[in-house]
């Protein structure tokens, strides 16, 4: 092995093959692989890594968990899913090992009955699992909460919203056209992740908000569509920006939506700043927001004829509810240290009705 | 690696789990008589829909029985699966909005 450090992984398959318990599927010398994977349907549309013995059990040294051990029941089918069918699924992503314990976790977030991930398939809204990384694990296996943080590029990023979509798609049957009956889906459909600039934030973090250590690893799914971006290039203030925000925020999903979907506010670092030189922090960001959240009901029913209208009760009229229902406005800080924007995810139906943000700790 | 020697082994990333199959229950021919379950999804104005089908259907001679989940985002709950399966001979699902 000193001479030939490749022969590592034929060892590992050899000795420690036998503790996969996957059906193994035979490639014809002649077929190419990647082709077949497509054919069987295993993919999101993007070219996989091939699941070997060898990859999936190098993926498996990410975690210290059994192969055998079931993460979740994975919807819509409600199959029991195996630590080891989520590493298979993380090979074919694009996962390093060191990107498993992320994995795992946001697998077992989006199983739970509050995520509902079956309604978040089956929704004709184009909406998916959004993955937000708080603690000391995201720098450690190099994620990116700073320039393009919500784009492409990090493949910690990319590959750890991917590998939860395969799951969800290979072990749950979830598929487009099948359970997923989304309208116009969505290119967040495909992987949305990413981290917490923490560094950088003068506020608790995303994670701390939620009740975590700012020491622990956590991930945070959000049911989401794709971001908007708010521009404010103009605002010197904290003042003057919070208000810009709240106009960008009073129009995620749709003005006439009012409490019953949520939103997560991703701030810029040079949006940060305005917030930094004036002393807030995240409380009392929240508290200058909530006025300019308000939304009048009387102005959506004005704008409103037909069917939907004559729905609205005249003793509204004086009624102001505001823009997202309590804890529904998720803040994170991500971002390039260049930019004055910020960008707003708009969410689903949320509560015991859709969807519940869902934190889980990352452990190894 | 030994497994590239003739073509790759790969793992089977699914479930591997293979579906039941049921026949579906044989269709009655008229709708006379039969009990038909009126199941609201809990979207807006789907009972607009289902009342419209529930005159039409006691036109015809059904007995008619409503039942509604408590989310459309959600899968119907056993206990009500159990109920509609227990006490229709046909059910009707009303997707509206």
């Amino acid at each position: 092995m000193t001479v030939d450090p490749g022969r590592i992984d034929e060892l590992r398959v050899r000795f420690g093959g036998s503790s996969l318990n996957s059906r193994r599927v035979e490639v014809a010398s002649i077929e190419d692989e990647t082709e077949m994977i497509f054919q069987r349907g295993w993919t999101d549309g993007l070219p996989v890594v091939p699941p070997t013995a060898s990859r999936v059990l190098r993926m498996l040294e990410g975690t210290t968990r059994q192969p055998d051990e079931v993460v979740a029941l994975v919807p819509p089918n409600l199959v029991e899913c195996t630590v080891e069918k989520v590493a298979i699924n993380a090979v074919m992503a694009g996962c390093r090992p060191t990107y498993l314990p992320v994995v795992l976790a946001a697998v077992e977030a989006v199983c739970t009955d509050d995520f509902n991930m079956h309604g978040i398939l089956a929704t004709t809204m184009g909406v998916g699992p959004v993955l937000v990384v708080n603690g000391p694990i995201a720098k450690r296996i190099g994620m990116n909460s700073g320039v393009n943080a919500l784009g492409q590029g990090n493949r910690a990023n990319l590959t750890i919203g991917r590998a939860v979509q395969l799951v969800v798609r290979n072990v749950g049957g979830g598929r487009p056209g099948g359970v997923d009956r989304a309208t116009h889906g969505s290119p967040a459909k495909l992987s949305f992740c990413f981290s917490e600039d923490e560094a950088g934030t003068p506020w608790t973090t995303l994670a701390e908000d939620r009740g975590f250590d700012r020491n622990s690893d956590v991930v945070t799914v959000f049911c989401g569509e794709a971001p908007r971006i708010l521009v404010d290039q103009k605002s010197r203030s904290a003042e003057s920006l919070v208000q810009m925000l709240a106009e960008g925020l009073r129009a995620s999903i749709s003005h006439d939506v009012v409490m019953g979907m949520d939103g997560m506010l991703v701030i810029s670092p040079e949006h940060m700043a305005r917030f930094r030189d004036s002393g807030w922090d995240r409380e009392r960001f929240m508290t200058e927001l909530a006025p300019h959240l308000m939304i009048d009901l009387a102005e959506i029913q004005l704008n409103r004829s037909g069917d939907l209208g004559q729905e609205s009760s005249e003793n509204n009229a004086d009624l102001k509810l505001p823009k997202f229902r309590p804890g529904g406005l998720l803040v994170v800080h991500a971002g390039g240290s260049a930019g004055l924007f910020s960008a707003v995810v708009g969410g689903w139906l949320n509560g015991p009705m859709g969807s519940e943000p869902t934190s889980r700790e990352i452990t190894p | 690696m030994d497994e590239s020697k003739t073509g790759i082994t790969l793992l089977d990333p699914t479930s591997e789990s293979t579906p039941t199959k049921r026949d579906l229950s044989p269709r009655s021919a008229s709708i006379g008589g039969l009990t038909i379950g009126l199941l609201d999804i809990n979207k807006p104005r789907g009972d607009v829909f289902l009342d419209r089908l529930e005159e039409h259907l006691g036109q015809r001679g059904a007995t008619v029985l409503r039942f509604a989940k408590p989310t459309f985002t959600k899968p119907a709950p056993a206990d009500l699966r159990h109920q509609i399966a227990t006490q229709c001979d046909a059910v009707i699902e009303a997707l509206a909005d």
